[in-house]
């Protein structure tokens, strides 16, 4: 029971790994603090599960949803750059937005997806859990190693300069709009490849699946960073992986020692909170012991 | 080479903090022309520059290079034949990234960027070779983060980012001004061998009136937003510190007693 519990836990970790890529892409490589995924995520659910149950193949359905994500980066993307609204606001507006586009994709609330072919349906045989699982494993290398080797091309190692030092690298003729655009549909098209594969995986799409999922990716990659994460970028992505596999950890233990399923958000919140402060009080921990030091130096 | 004509700019116009940074600016550089600006504080120096490489727009006037109006050009786009190197040496490089990235991203300016591997070894070689040049060891390490590196060396680097291409023009934002003095004067002479060795045609801002007439051939005294006067050729051959103090008060004089009072 426990051991089927753990597995269940790694591929969900695995799958929002994909959202915490996303996520390293916009607020880390990119500089750009994206809200969008929290309407990305549901928009790639309600795709794949609407085309799925109007009878199309789940992959098909998975790439539709994936493209779909990318055109609501897109227009996250332009919002900043056309208009030159805030970033944060530009993602707070598309997942707003997204919203109602989601509602009237599914054309309710809730698609049930039980009985339908999935991606994860096994087609040689072996047992569902080996079989997804695998995927899983081979879907997010294959995204780990595009994005490393995509961020060390000549447009790759532009779009880092843009999100660390956008002065630089227009002084070098680059248009960081384009670059931001880039990053931002990348990273969108990713979150909505999750959401594509979350609801296939959990057997359904809903409406509220995006609820908290920027507060959730940030979790995992400030918990991947801590622990993993040493000056390469190969090193940082894999790291994301971990961070989210971590997370959804802690969260299935927490649920599994009886809390509330309600109070999953405040914790989630907490723990963002607690990782983003942690460095600060542990160098306060430090200069107040090394001032005591030092006052017992002088005396 | 470059050609600026009427180029005027007001800062906040119509409002009581109204400031005319360039006032009817006029200047031609001829290819291979090593030009130094001076001028107190506010005198419009580094608005001029921003005007040239497109960071600000202007409100009169036209801006030339090899003959083409570049006034509307945006800053990127301006960026693929213009090279810069401002005061702060952390403005021109990416701390996050190499050396040889920062290198690399400089290399292709004016290129398509597409999606073939960036750095491979030919690039490396380049750049190894450049960076001896420079003489402080940064070629022993290509895959150090820019932000380990002290000010002088990124400054160093900056500076063979802006001209690794050959830019058609060279703009120097008092470059050597935030750098102590021994790798100021290092920054300064390489400045000086890399603009007569590829014969690139320069701007440069200093504070130091002797550098200013030490470097380059043409010298240019800016004030309020105006060109107050020029130096070149014998006139400037014979110029000293002294000459251009006095040539400075003649013009403080001419302006009348609120100027002297302010001063």
């Amino acid at each position: 029971m426990e051991a089927l519990l753990f597995l269940e836990t790694v591929e969900q970790g695995l799958i929002y790994g994909i959202v915490v890529l996303g996520v390293y892409l916009s607020f880390r490589v990119l500089n750009y603090a994206d809200l969008s995924v929290d309407g990305t995520l549901p928009l790639g659910a309600a795709v794949a599960a609407s085309m799925i149950v109007a009878g199309y193949n789940p992959w098909i359905a998975t790439l539709v949803a994936t493209l779909a994500g990318g055109i609501g980066g897109l227009f996250t993307g332009y919002l900043h750059t056309k208009f030159r609204i805030d970033p944060l606001l530009t993602g707070i507006l598309t997942m707003t937005g997204l919203y109602s586009v989601n509602l009237q994709v599914m054309g309710k609330a809730n698609i049930p997806l039980l009985g339908y072919e999935v991606v994860f349906a096994s087609p040689f045989g072996l047992r569902g859990e080996v079989f997804t699982l695998g995927l899983l494993l081979l879907i997010v290398s294959i995204l780990v190693i595009s994005i490393y080797k995509f961020l060390g091309t000549e447009i790759g190692v532009a779009l880092r300069a843009t999100g660390n030092n956008q002065r630089m690298i227009t002084c070098l003729g680059v248009n960081t709009d384009n670059m931001k655009l880039l990053g931002l549909v990348i990273s969108n098209a990713m979150v909505s490849l999750s959401g594509a594969l979350i609801c296939q995986y959990q057997g359904f799409a809903d409406v509220g699946l995006g609820i908290g999922t920027i507060v959730g990716g940030l979790a995992s990659l400030i918990i991947g960073e801590m622990l993993f994460s040493k000056d390469s970028i190969f090193r940082d992505l894999v790291s994301m992986v971990l961070g989210s596999i971590i997370f959804r950890l802690i969260i299935a233990l927490v649920l599994w020692l009886g809390l509330p399923p309600a109070y999953l958000k405040l914790m989630t919140a907490f723990i963002v909170i607690i990782c983003l402060t942690a460095p600060d009080i542990k160098a306060g921990v430090k200069f107040i012991k090394k001032r005591g030091n030092s006052y017992a130096e002088n005396s | 080479m470059l050609k600026i004509v009427n180029l005027t700019k007001i800062f906040n116009p119509g409002t009581i903090n109204e400031k005319k940074a360039l006032d009817n600016i006029n200047l031609h550089l001829k290819e291979g022309d090593l030009v130094t600006i001076i001028g107190s504080n506010g005198a419009g120096k580094s608005t001029l520059m921003n005007a040239i490489s497109g960071a600000i727009a202007v409100d009169k006037g036209k801006i030339y290079i090899d003959n083409i109006d570049v006034t509307s050009q945006p800053e990127y786009r301006r960026g693929k034949f213009i090279g810069r190197v401002f005061q702060d040496p952390m403005t021109g490089t990416a701390a996050e990234m190499t050396v040889e990235e920062n290198l690399v991203l400089a290399l292709k300016r004016g290129q398509k960027r597409t999606l073939r591997k960036s750095i491979k070894n030919p690039e490396r070689v380049l750049f190894r070779e450049q960076l001896k040049l420079l003489g402080l060891n940064l070629e022993n390490d290509l895959r150090q983060k820019v932000g380990l590196l002290s000010g002088g060396q990124r400054q160093a680097l900056t500076l063979l980012m802006a001209t690794i291409t050959k830019p058609k023009l060279l703009l120097l934002d008092e470059h050597i001004a935030a750098l102590d003095p021994q790798i100021a004067n290092l920054v300064m002479e390489l400045t000086k061998q890399i603009v007569k060795t590829n014969r690139l045609t320069a701007l440069m801002i200093t504070h130091d009136l002797h550098q200013a007439l030490a470097v380059g051939n043409r010298t240019i005294m800016m004030h309020k937003g105006r060109m107050l006067f020029e130096l070149k050729g014998e006139e400037r051959k014979r110029a000293t510190v002294e000459t251009l103090l006095g040539l400075f008060r003649k013009q403080r004089e001419a302006e009348g007693r609120s100027f002297c009072f302010l001063a």
